[in-house]
C-alpha cells in the first residue's frame, strides 16, 4: 500500500501529522490512547516519566512519544508486549517508591492491613490517599494490573509528615512520584516560579524556594499545581471529606470576581459547591484559575446570609424610635415577608415620586451580578419611574 | 510587544496576567509603566517608575520624541486619523527634558521608550485603573489611544488598547444601560429615536429624555434633597467611595433607602428596606468580560432562606406600579430582550454560549462575534480623532502638611470589601488585614519598622494600619487596599473627580504618617 505523505501508522492506522507533532499529539487527535504520567499540555515535554513509551518499527529500544516528533513512515505501536512490560515495571517502581496506601497497594490480605496501620500511623493521616478513585497512577495500575509493595514495610521516604499549615493545599511528598507536571504548572503556564525541582540523585523532590512551605515561599495559591499533579501528592484541603468525583456533577460557569471572566467547572454534591477546578480549552482563560476562582466559591453558604427582607423597625409608619448606630436611622431592621417589603418600597417611592417628581429616586446598579439585573434594574427606573437617575459603580 | 501602564495585572488580573507572561517567555517584550515595583517588572525590559498621575506628560513626552525623530507610523495616521495636526502641536510642547521634569522619568529613558516602541509591532497597551481613577482618567485614556494610532497599533491582533475591567461585569452593567445616558446597547437616552424604540419594547407612552444622574450627583442629592429615594443594589457604597465620613453623612441623609444584597454590610445600615438577593451560583445569567464576552452563569445551588434573584425583585417592584412584565427568567430576558434591543447583542442567544461565550458586536445569529475592534483601523466612526490633551495635576498633591502620596487599589488575596472574599474559608489567613505599604527610605527616615501600627492621615480622616516595608513601592508614596473597614483607605481618599466621567481620583491624595 501507498503511504500518504506525512503520515505514520499508530497500531495499523494511518494518521496524518502536521510538521513539528509528536507521536503523543498525532495519537491524542485520533483518539489513540497512550497513557502519560508527566505531560502537561502546553508545556515543554520532559519524557520524565517514561510511561508514554512506544515501539516502534526498525528500532530496538522504546521511545518516548511525548518527545519524539513524528516523521513520515513511522510505524508504532503503543500496547505491543515489550511497552506493557515496561510500562508495568515503571509503575511498580513507582507505587513501591511512596506511600500509595490504595488498594492496589498490597496483593496480600494479611500484610495488606498490616501495611494500612503502618502508613496510617506514619503519615498522621486517618483516611487512605484522598486521591483514591482519581489518581492517574491507580488508573494506570488498574488498567495494567501492576500491585505495588508486598512486604508491607512503609520506607523511609514515607516518615515524612504532609505540608499542611496553609489553607489550600496539602503537600504530601511521600506520594510524589516526581513528574514534574507541578514545576511545569508553576513555571511555564503561571509562572508565579513558586516551585522547582530540588536536590539531586535519589534525595530529589519538589521544593517551594529554597525548600521552603508554600507559605513561605513565592507561592501564590493559584491551584494550578494541584489540577495538575496526577496523584495524591498535592490535593485541596477546602474540598476533602466533601464527596470523591463521581458522585459530583461538574457545572461549567463564570467566575464571580474579576473581569478576565474565567470559566470555571464546579464540582457540586448535594447542591452544594465542593471544589472549583478551570475549564480545560474554554476561552479566555484555557483551564487557568486564580486562587479567587479556584478557592473563594464558599462565601454563598455563610451563615451571614441574609435569609429574609427586612424593614426598618417603624418605616412606613413614621413612629419616633431612638437612633441605634450613629446613621441617624431610627428603629432596628427587623424581619419582613415580601409582600410586606415589596408593598412598602413600591408605595415609598410612589410617593416620592408623586411629591417631588421621579427625579427625586435614584439608583446604583451592581458591577457584580448578572446582566439580566442590571438590564432590569435600568428597565425599572426608566419605564416605570421615569428617570434616567441609575448609575453603577463603572468608576471603581 | 507589550505596555502595561497603570494595571498591577499579576494581582488585580492574575490569569490575564499569566498569558502575558507566557508571551514574555516566549520572547515578547514588555514595559511596564507605574510607580511600584509590582510583580511584572521582574518580566519587564523596562520599568518606568513615573509619578504618581503623572502620565500624560510621560505620554505627550514620547509622542514628542516619535515625531521629532520621525518614528511614527505616517501610512497609519494618514489613512485613518484625523486632527495629526493638533496632536503634534500638543506634543510638541513636552519634550523630554519636560516630560523628565514632571515624570521623574529621565530624558534619555523617555527617548529610548520611545525608540523600543516605534521598533516593534504590534505593540499591546493594557491598562487599569492606574489609568481612569484620576481627576485626569478620561484624558489618560485619549492620551494612550493618541500614542497608540500613532504607532498605528490599532485594529490589528495583539495591538490596540486594553482596558481591564476591575469587576467581573463592569462590561456588562454598562452594555445593559446602567448608566444615566445610555438604554442598553449605547443608545442614547437624549435620541428620540431611541426613546420611541424603547417606550414601545417596554409598552409604555414614554421615556425620560435628560441624562440622569451620575453616582457622586446622587450623593450631594441626598443631603440637598434633590434625591430622595435611593436605591442600591449590591455595592457597599460606605466602603468604596472616598471620603468614608462623607459618604456616611451623605447616606444617613437618604429619606428612603432600599438596599439590595446578600450581606448586611456597612451600607445596609443606613437601609429602611433591605432585600435579600440569591447570589452568584443561585440562578442563571450571563456574565460579560474585560473582552466583550458574554458567557453564562449557572445554578449549582438554591438560595437560602427567602432570598430571590435579583431580576425577579426588580419585577415585582414594577408590577406594584402598574406594570406586568413577561420574561420570566434570565434566560427570556435576555433572548427576548436584551439580544433584540441592542443590536451588538442581537446575535447572542444562550443556545449560542452554552459553551464558550461571544464577543460583541455580534449582530446576527449567523455572525461569529468580533475579538478585535476597529479592525485594520476602520474606527466605528470612520477615521480615529486624535485628541490633545494637556497634562494637569492630581487634585491634591503632598505638601509640607501632607508629604506623602496615597495611591489605592486591590489586592490578590481578597475582593473590595471582602463581602464575598471574608467569608471564603481560607483567604483570610493568607491576608488578614490591611497595611500600608511603605519605602525602605521612608520606613527608615521616618523610624518605622515593618509590621509596626502606625497612623495615616490625611485632610479626610486617619487610620491605624500596620506598615508593610517593601521595596514594591518608591520613596514618598504610601500604598493601600480598601479590603479591610478597619484601616480601609477610603478614610483618606479625596473625593475629587473626573471632570467628565466623574471618576473619583483613588490613586492620589495627600497623606502624612506617623508612629504611635
Ligand atoms: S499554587 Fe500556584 S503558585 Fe503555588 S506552587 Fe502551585 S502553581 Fe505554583
Ligand atoms: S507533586 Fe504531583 S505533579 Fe508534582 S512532581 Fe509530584 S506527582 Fe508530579
Ligand atoms: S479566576 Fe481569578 S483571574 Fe479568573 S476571573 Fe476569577 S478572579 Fe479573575
Amino acid at each position: 500500500m501507498m503511504q500518504q505523505s506525512n503520515s505514520i501508522i499508530i497500531n495499523g492506522h494511518t494518521c496524518l501529522f502536521e510538521p513539528g507533532e509528536t507521536i503523543l499529539e498525532v495519537a491524542q487527535r485520533y483518539r489513540i490512547d497512550i497513557p502519560t504520567l508527566c505531560h502537561l499540555k502546553g508545556t515543554t515535554p520532559t519524557g520524565a516519566c517514561r510511561i508514554c513509551i512506544v515501539e516502534m518499527e526498525g528500532r530496538k529500544d522504546l521511545i518516548a512519544s511525548c518527545t519524539t516528533p513524528a516523521a513520515e513512515g513511522m510505524v508504532i505501536r503503543t500496547e505491543s508486549p515489550k511497552v506493557i512490560s515496561h510500562r508495568k515495571t515503571i509503575l511498580e517502581l513507582m507505587l513501591n517508591s511512596g506511600n500509595h496506601n490504595c488498594a492496589i497497594g498490597s496483593s496480600k490480605e494479611e500484610s495488606w492491613t498490616d501495611f494500612q496501620m503502618k502508613t496510617l500511623v506514619n503519615d498522621q493521616n486517618e483516611d487512605l490517599c484522598p486521591a483514591w478513585g482519581d489518581c492517574e497512577l491507580q488508573n494506570l495500575a488498574y488498567r495494567y494490573q501492576v500491585k505495588g509493595r508486598t512486604t508491607g514495610e512503609p520506607q523511609p521516604a514515607m516518615m515524612v509528615p504532609a505540608e499542611r499549615d496553609n489553607p489550600f493545599i496539602i503537600r504530601d511528598s511521600t506520594r510524589c512520584i516526581l513528574c514534574g507536571r507541578c514545576v511545569a504548572a508553576c513555571n511555564q503556564v503561571q509562572v508565579n516560579r513558586a516551585i522547582d525541582f530540588g536536590y539531586r540523585g535519589s534525595d530529589s523532590k519538589i521544593i517551594a524556594g529554597t525548600d521552603d512551605t508554600l507559605m513561605g515561599s513565592d507561592c501564590v495559591f493559584c491551584g494550578e499545581c494541584v489540577q495538575a499533579c496526577p496523584v495524591g501528592a498535592l490535593v485541596e484541603k477546602k474540598a476533602m471529606g466533601h464527596g470523591r468525583p463521581w458522585e459530583t456533577q461538574k457545572i461549567r460557569t463564570t467566575c464571580p470576581y474579576c473581569g478576565v471572566g474565567c470559566q470555571q467547572l464546579l464540582h457540586v454534591k448535594d447542591k452544594k459547591i465542593v471544589k472549583v477546578t478551570g475549564v480545560e480549552d474554554g476561552a479566555p482563560n484555557m483551564g487557568r484559575l486564580c486562587i479567587k476562582g479556584r478557592f473563594g466559591y464558599d462565601f454563598i453558604y455563610s451563615k451571614e446570609r441574609l435569609l429574609t427582607p427586612l424593614i426598618r423597625g417603624n418605616a412606613g409608619n413614621g413612629n419616633a424610635d431612638e437612633d441605634n448606630d450613629g446613621t441617624g436611622k431610627k428603629g432596628k431592621l427587623r424581619p419582613a415577608t415580601w409582600d410586606e417589603a415589596l408593598d412598602l418600597v413600591a408605595q415609598k417611592f410612589t410617593e416620592i415620586i408623586e411629591n417631588h417628581g421621579p427625579d427625586a429616586l435614584a439608583g446604583v446598579s451592581c458591577a457584580r451580578s448578572i446582566n439580566e439585573d442590571s438590564y432590569q434594574m435600568q428597565k425599572l427606573f426608566r419605564a416605570v419611574f421615569k428617570t434616567n437617575n441609575i448609575d453603577h459603580c463603572a468608576r471603581t | 510587544m507589550f505596555m502595561v501602564i497603570g494595571s498591577n495585572m499579576t494581582e488585580a488580573h492574575p490569569v490575564a496576567s499569566t498569558f502575558l507572561k507566557n508571551a514574555v517567555q516566549n520572547g515578547a517584550g514588555l514595559i511596564v509603566v507605574d510607580p511600584r515595583k509590582h510583580k511584572l517588572v521582574d518580566f519587564a525590559n523596562l520599568h518606568l517608575p513615573l509619578k504618581v498621575g503623572s502620565d500624560i506628560a510621560l505620554l505627550n513626552g514620547l509622542m514628542n520624541v516619535l515625531i521629532t525623530e520621525d518614528l511614527y507610523d505616517h501610512e497609519f495616521v494618514e489613512r485613518c486619523c484625523d486632527d495629526f495636526e493638533a496632536l503634534k502641536a500638543c506634543a510638541m510642547t513636552y519634550p523630554p527634558e519636560r516630560a523628565a521634569e514632571i515624570s521623574g522619568i529621565d530624558a534619555e529613558t523617555i527617548k529610548k521608550t520611545a525608540r523600543l516602541l516605534a521598533s516593534v509591532k504590534p505593540v499591546m497597551v493594557c491598562y487599569t485603573l492606574g489609568i481612569t481613577e484620576h481627576t485626569c482618567g478620561k484624558n489618560n485614556v485619549m492620551s494612550i489611544a493618541n500614542l497608540q494610532m500613532l504607532l498605528g497599533n490599532m485594529g490589528v491582533e495583539c495591538g490596540g488598547v486594553n482596558p481591564l475591567r476591575g469587576q467581573n461585569n463592569v462590561q456588562g452593567a454598562c452594555d445593559m444601560g446602567a448608566l444615566p445616558n445610555v438604554f442598553p446597547g449605547y443608545q442614547a437616552v437624549i435620541d428620540a429615536k431611541s426613546r420611541e424604540k424603547f417606550a414601545k419594547a417596554w409598552g409604555v407612552e414614554k421615556l425620560p429624555d435628560k441624562n440622569g444622574l451620575m453616582i457622586p450627583q446622587m450623593m450631594d442629592g441626598l443631603v440637598d434633597k434633590k434625591v430622595r429615594g435611593f436605591y442600591i443594589f449590591g455595592e457597599n457604597l460606605a466602603n468604596t467611595e472616598p471620603d468614608i465620613r462623607k459618604v456616611e453623612h451623605e447616606l444617613a441623609s437618604a429619606e428612603f433607602m432600599v438596599c439590595q444584597d446578600i450581606f448586611e454590610n456597612e451600607t445596609t445600615r443606613f437601609a429602611d428596606v433591605v432585600f435579600p438577593a440569591a447570589a452568584w451560583s443561585e440562578n442563571d445569567g450571563t456574565f460579560t468580560n474585560s473582552e466583550r464576552r458574554v458567557s453564562r452563569v449557572r445554578t449549582a445551588s438554591p438560595a437560602p432562606g427567602y432570598a430571590q434573584p435579583n431580576w425577579w425583585i426588580f419585577k415585582q417592584i414594577a408590577k406594584r406600579m402598574g406594570h406586568n412584565w413577561k420574561s420570566d427568567s434570565a434566560q427570556e430576558i435576555w433572548d427576548n430582550e436584551i439580544s433584540v434591543l441592542a443590536p451588538n447583542l442581537g446575535g447572542i442567544k444562550y443556545l449560542r454560549i452554552e459553551k464558550d461565550g461571544l464577543q460583541w458586536p455580534c449582530p446576527t445569529e449567523a455572525h461569529p462575534g468580533t475579538p478585535i475592534l476597529h479592525m485594520e483601523g476602520r474606527f466605528t466612526k470612520g477615521k480615529g480623532s486624535f485628541m490633545a490633551v494637556e497634562w494637569t495635576p492630581p487634585a491634591e498633591v503632598p505638601d509640607e502638611e501632607y508629604p506623602f502620596v496615597l495611591s489605592t487599589g486591590r489586592r490578590l488575596y481578597h475582593y473590595h470589601t471582602r463581602t464575598q472574599t471574608g467569608r471564603c474559608e481560607g483567604l483570610n489567613e493568607v491576608l488578614g488585614e490591611e497595611t500600608a505599604d511603605i519605602s525602605i527610605a521612608d520606613a527608615k527616615a521616618l523610624d518605622i519598622a515593618h509590621n509596626e501600627m502606625i497612623k495615616v492621615y490625611s485632610r479626610r480622616g486617619e487610620v491605624k494600619v500596620r506598615a508593610r516595608v517593601t521595596p514594591e513601592v518608591p520613596e514618598g508614596m504610601v500604598w493601600m487596599a480598601f479590603h479591610f473597614r478597619e484601616g480601609n483607605a477610603n478614610w483618606l481618599t479625596n473625593p475629587a473627580f473626573d471632570p467628565n466621567t466623574l471618576t473619583a481620583e483613588y490613586k492620589a491624595c495627600a497623606v502624612a504618617l506617623a508612629k504611635i
